[in-house]
């Protein structure tokens, strides 16, 4: 019957468009998505046929999660507001942590610099005016000491944002944790440890992949065993994002970059239900309202299903995709910073209605440099207008029966399974990321999103249009080198203070276990207690493993 | 005429590379011939591709702050390498107060986040005209 009758909407479009459309047209001829996808102009029961409420959908608590991993949504309580902070040396970062607790806050999240995000010592030549610059310069035990210094790690949530080096900084933190007496059992916190979209998007690695995997591998089976609470890993899309993939990438790459850190898991031994539970995500909260509501919403339906199906998990917790999120640092403009403000409080509401487990949300001078101490305030309000204010979390998923939101949702997750089986052909994720796939997918988009903005097909307010030319300048926060004159002086004087034989045997016991099959975190973890520095341990395994180094794409 | 030889290069320990790559494809599509050198390039690196490849311009992404380390030490080498009249430009994240000492060791141009392709393409084709010899030179198609 239906196939032969005229739909409903077909009839208004004769009836009711076209008429409106002859006498006055649209104002382009086609509405894209940030993204670029095309975009309909109304979205009916019709477009939403195909679709199952309980098959695709189905209540929130409930397989396979579209509508949200909790029942009572966020009316239990709010997402976690966790704000990203760090700069200059430990003592610095000490400082705002003490304050930021002592406001109230229950969880840290540790920025770090780049010499410790690459495994520099602040002495090499490359680490030359970065020390303490996008973050808190972390070059051995001694220093994890000062950053936590008067706080009780077994009280608080961390969350550390540290990739190749991942192993080494959480050996820190487990050790700083084991002189206050905390126990490994009941610590908390995060480690991004996600090394696939760095190969893919930021770029801070330093071993080649299968050696990187094996020590992803290697902290899953350390911490099932010994820190059981820990959030192994946070397999992140938010930097494929920013690269320049479009919603769809981000939501395909990192989904297919967590099931291939899963199959690793698999073949490295371990029970799917055994490490699962502690992988998490992170995505980006872009500007594109409708379309990053139905990236999250499929991002959580695509992983209960892989998880149940494809690894046979049998665990709910293993079903659960949770997820962190931060708003859009790439949208953010120079031009007219206040104009930041309203475009990141719009990505926090996407997220939230999303169904974020946790936000960041960025600060409106962070075009220019590092949050000052009062933006990044204004940061945390916009995030505490929204759940105490708006309303919007008193309803689960308030969007979920949108024509449009579920539409999307289903295209979303029809679109990133087409990539996965993409990638499935080239035999997994490693793999498409030595043929520079994800690499390439993601140049193409950066690049044709340019253009839309040269041709002014996309406008940003400040930028390409609504220009002001008499702005008056705002407060930038200052970065000076002292915090790089400090370091070298402390890190002098460690080395000479150190137990150079006890050092020595460390780094050789590290570079043995590299080259056996015995799990790297217990070298670690004595290299640490030595006060071996990240330089000489990220080293240690460079003489075994060697560095990657990527052909450009362009 | 020869086509404007651009050595587009991200020195320091910062991966983020999508600003690079947007201007090299820019530039390489506006009829320039583009080297990209790929990440964590010291200045010694640097100075020497420009000399090997006969660059008119080298352009440096950098946003991590370190541009008043890496940007001197830039300059000199140039400058021993006898390629002073090479134009030298910065994209990125650099705070205002910078900008003019950047200037006086002889940076041309600094782009801050926004700034519109078409405008770098415009300022390399309006300043490097002599050196490669047209009066007119533009090597933009259009």
């Amino acid at each position: 019957m239906k196939a032969v009758a005229e739909s409903g909407k077909r009839r208004w479009e004769r009836e009711t468009l076209e008429p409106a459309l002859n006498k006055s047209p649209e104002r382009a001829p086609t509405f894209t998505t940030i993204s670029g996808r095309p975009i309909d102009r109304l979205y009916t029961p019709e477009d939403i046929e195909s679709i199952d409420y309980t098959r695709d959908i189905n209540n929130p608590g409930e397989f396979p999660y579209t509508r949200g991993i909790h029942p009572t949504g966020y009316r239990g309580k709010p997402w976690t507001m966790r704000q990203f902070a760090g700069f200059g040396t430990p003592e610095d970062t000490n400082d705002r942590y003490k304050r930021l607790l002592g406001a109230g806050g229950t969880g840290l999240s540790v920025a770090f610099d780049l010499p410790t995000l690459m495994g520099r010592d602040p002495d090499h030549e490359l680490s030359l005016g970065e020390v303490g610059k996008c973050g808190v310069n972390v070059a051995s035990l001694a220093d994890m000491e000062t950053l936590f210094e008067g706080i009780s790690l077994g009280g608080i949530t961390t969350s550390m944002t540290i990739n190749s080096p991942a192993a080494m900084i959480f050996a820190m933190y487990l050790v700083v944790a084991e002189k206050q007496g905390a126990d490994w059992k009941t610590l908390s916190g995060t480690i991004q440890n996600d090394i696939l979209k760095e190969f893919i998007a930021q770029k801070e690695y330093i071993f080649p992949p299968a050696p990187s995997m094996r020590i992803i591998t290697d902290i899953f089976a350390f911490c099932s065993k010994e820190v059981p609470r820990w959030n192994t890993i946070s397999v992140s899309g938010y930097h494929i994002r920013e690269a320049g993939a479009t919603a769809l990438q981000e939501l395909a790459f990192t989904l297919r970059d967590g099931i291939e850190y899963v199959r690793w898991g698999v073949d490295a031994g371990l029970d799917v239900d055994d490490f699962v539970p502690r992988i998490s995500f992170f995505f980006n909260a872009h500007s594109d309202f409708f379309e990053e509501i139905a990236k999250y919403r499929a991002a959580r339906k695509i992983w209960a299903e892989a998880m149940r199906h494809r690894f046979g998990a049998k665990s709910e917790a293993s079903w659960k995709l949770r997820f962190h999120s931060q708003t859009a640092g790439v949208s953010l403009t120079a031009q007219q910073p206040y104009n930041n403000v309203v475009r990141t409080a719009l990505q926090a509401l996407s997220a939230v209605l999303g169904g974020t487990n946790s936000l960041h949300t960025n600060s409106l001078d962070e075009a220019l440099g590092l949050p000052t101490a009062e933006a990044a305030t204004l940061a945390l309000r916009t995030q505490q207008i929204i759940a105490h204010e708006s309303g919007v979390g008193s309803v689960v998923d308030p969007l979920g029966g949108s024509y449009v939101v579920e539409r999307l949702t289903k295209d979303m997750e029809e679109g990133a399974l087409a990539y996965f089986e993409q990638i499935d052909k080239m035999g997994g994720m490693v793999e498409a990321i030595e043929r520079g796939f994800p690499q390439r997918e993601i140049a193409e988009s950066s690049y044709r999103f340019q253009q839309a903005v040269e041709r002014k097909e996309k406008i940003i307010v400040g930028v390409n249009d609504f220009v002001q030319n008499d702005e008056p300048p705002i407060e930038v926060l200052y970065i000076d080198d002292s915090a790089s004159d400090k370091q070298l002086a402390k890190l002098e004087r460690l080395k000479r203070e150190r137990d150079h034989t006890a050092i020595q045997r460390a780094l050789d016991r590290l570079r043995a276990a590299a080259r056996s099959t015995e799990n790297v975190m217990l070298p670690i973890l004595d290299a640490v207690r030595a006060y071996a520095t990240i330089g000489e341990m990220c080293d240690a395994l460079r003489d075994v493993w060697g560095e990657y180094e990527e052909v450009p794409i362009i | 005429m020869r086509k404007l030889r651009v050595v587009i290069a991200k020195p320091g320990l910062d991966g983020h590379d999508r600003g690079a790559k947007v201007i090299a494809r820019a530039l390489r599509d506006a009829g320039m011939e583009v080297i990209y050198t790929g990440l964590r390039q010291t200045p010694e690196q640097i100075a020497s591709a420009a000399l090997q490849e006969d660059a008119d311009v080298v352009g440096l992404s950098i946003l991590s702050g370190a541009h008043n380390h890496i940007v001197p030490r830039l300059m000199e080498l140039l400058k021993e390498k006898g390629l002073d009249d090479v134009l030298v430009l910065i994209g990125g994240i650099i705070p205002d107060v910078d900008i003019p000492t950047l200037k006086s060791i002889g940076v041309k141009g600094v782009f801050l986040p926004g700034t519109p392709m078409q405008e770098i393409v415009a300022f390399i084709n309006s300043h490097v005209r002599d050196r490669v010899g047209g009066s007119k030179g533009p090597a933009l198609r259009t």
